[in-house]
């Protein structure tokens, strides 16, 4: 009689629990959108928030909100892209494929060091103290913060200490834009071939002492552009993409050779 | 109830008896959710919700169901029973009214449901609040501040080990012992400076 009771408390209790935990389930049940399963299913799923979203499924339930377009997201294919249109009923715009690109082109071998510096082998450590052991405040520090930042793999460090971007890899996700501590890499569309290969807005005459390939803001590149794209802004020339025709004159016009055609 | 005695079981909860640094229970969430401060913060949040609650269901079950039937030994395996269905039973419930805080809070309830800190805590408020058989005076309230004050003490421990973690991030750390190995290490490290505090209180 004695083992009853034990076994009827505990027995009662979890019918108890069971039956309340379905009940509960059949109450508060949130009805979660078919499309959303299927629509994340065909995201990349590399979580890498490019798109501005929480990860490939804050992105997909913002697909199937509105508040979001296919063509945020960079990294997908774009069969998945249309594949998603299909499922949410809404027709694709077409997106401009881009690719990260470093606007430096310094190395070990066109800019010295200014100090050893013998920290902690990452560019955020160095950039920290004194901006890096380079002596281009705006140059590339060389540590590969964005080789191990890339989450496809995408970029390898060049025997000049200086990172190259594999196109046919890069996915334009942004993540190696945010890492780096000298800003200087940039999403440029891959119709664009040249671009100015330097982020130093030194005055010219100090940016020449401290690399053989810097940008001077000469302007000959300016006065050789026929469609009026490019502008020396802060001591530095910058492209406008959306003129840009990748006609490769003021790569010639460049005395430094800092506008360079991308390889 | 005492306001003394309060005081004695927060700073007893929090420092002395750190439910993670002096007694090594939920170690898993500790090394599992303390990379990020924010992160550790919900997830902190989330425990003291849980073990506040469990607390009070389990008291009431072990005062109203188990003992008048004499059969207080089952109560380990009947704690699990209720802590399951009742943190299931919440998470369902936030999932329906709130989705900001399901987002927050929710994905770390399945993670505690099972935890052994929050069944360590109902446990331990039996241990410490029964002689005899019968409830003290006030058990019930002493309890109930008994596992805020365990789950606060969960908080501060996973906060300073997120904030250590972060820093680590940046640090030249060998390579055989990065990630894992190196947060054992200051997590022992970090149970060594709480030794300090033993002998405070009971």
């Amino acid at each position: 009689m004695n083992i009853l009771i034990p076994i009827l408390t505990l027995g009662v209790l979890g019918l108890l629990f069971g039956v309340g935990l379905a009940l509960a389930a059949k109450k508060f049940c949130v009805e979660t959108d078919p499309r959303l399963d299927k629509v994340y299913a065909k995201l990349p799923g590399a979580n890498c928030g490019a798109c501005g979203m929480p990860g490939c499924m804050g992105f997909a339930e913002g697909l199937i909100q509105g508040s979001c377009s296919v063509e945020h997201c960079v990294v997908c294919s774009e069969e998945a892209r249309e594949a998603i249109a299909k499922i949410l009923g809404a027709g694709a715009k077409a997106n401009v494929k881009k690719i990260a690109v470093l606007y430096c082109y310094g190395g070990n071998k066109r800019v010295k060091d200014k100090f050893v510096y013998s920290g902690i082998k990452n560019c955020a450590a160095a950039n920290i103290i004194m901006g890096g052991q380079k002596a281009c405040f705006y140059g590339c520090i060389g540590l590969g913060d964005c080789v191990k930042v890339c989450p496809f793999g995408a970029i390898t460090m060049s025997e000049e200490d200086l990172p190259i971007v594999d196109e046919a890899k890069c996915k334009a996700c942004n993540k190696c834009v945010l890492t780096c501590p000298k800003k200087l890499f940039s999403l440029v569309p891959v119709t664009g071939k040249v671009f100015v290969a330097c982020s130093s807005h030194d005055p010219g005459k100090d940016t020449k002492a401290a690399c053989s390939v810097g940008c001077i803001a000469c302007g000959l590149c300016v006065k050789a552009c026929k469609f009026d794209a490019i502008k020396v802004v802060d001591n530095l020339a910058v492209i406008d993409y959306h003129k840009c025709t990748s006609c490769g004159e003021c790569v010639k016009a460049c005395p430094m050779k800092t506008i360079r055609v991308r390889a | 109830m005492d306001l003394g005695k309060i005081i004695a079981i927060a700073i007893s909860m929090i420092f002395v008896n750190n439910f993670i640094l002096s007694k090594f229970l939920g170690l898993c969430p500790f090394l599992g959710v303390s990379k990020e401060s924010k992160p550790a913060l919900s997830m902190g949040a989330a425990v003291i919700f849980v073990m506040t609650c469990s607390s009070i269901m389990t008291w009431l079950i072990y005062n109203y169901l188990l003992l008048p039937f004499n059969i207080g030994y089952l109560r380990t395996i009947t704690f699990i029973l209720v802590i399951a269905a009742f943190v299931q039973f919440i998470e369902m419930v936030i999932r329906k009214y709130s989705n900001v805080l399901y987002r927050s809070l929710g994905i770390y309830l399945p993670l505690i449901t099972t935890n052994c800190a929050v069944l360590g805590v109902t446990i331990l408020n039996i241990n410490n609040f029964y002689s005899g058989g019968k409830a003290v005076k006030a058990s019930f309230i002493y309890s109930t501040f008994q596992a805020f004050f365990a789950g606060v003490g969960f908080l501060v421990a996973l906060i300073l080990m997120s904030g250590i973690r972060e820093r680590l991030e940046l640090s030249d750390v060998p390579e055989s012992l990065k990630g894992i190995p190196i947060a054992f290490i200051v997590a022992s490290l970090m149970s060594l400076a709480f030794m300090g505090f033993s002998g405070f209180s009971r």
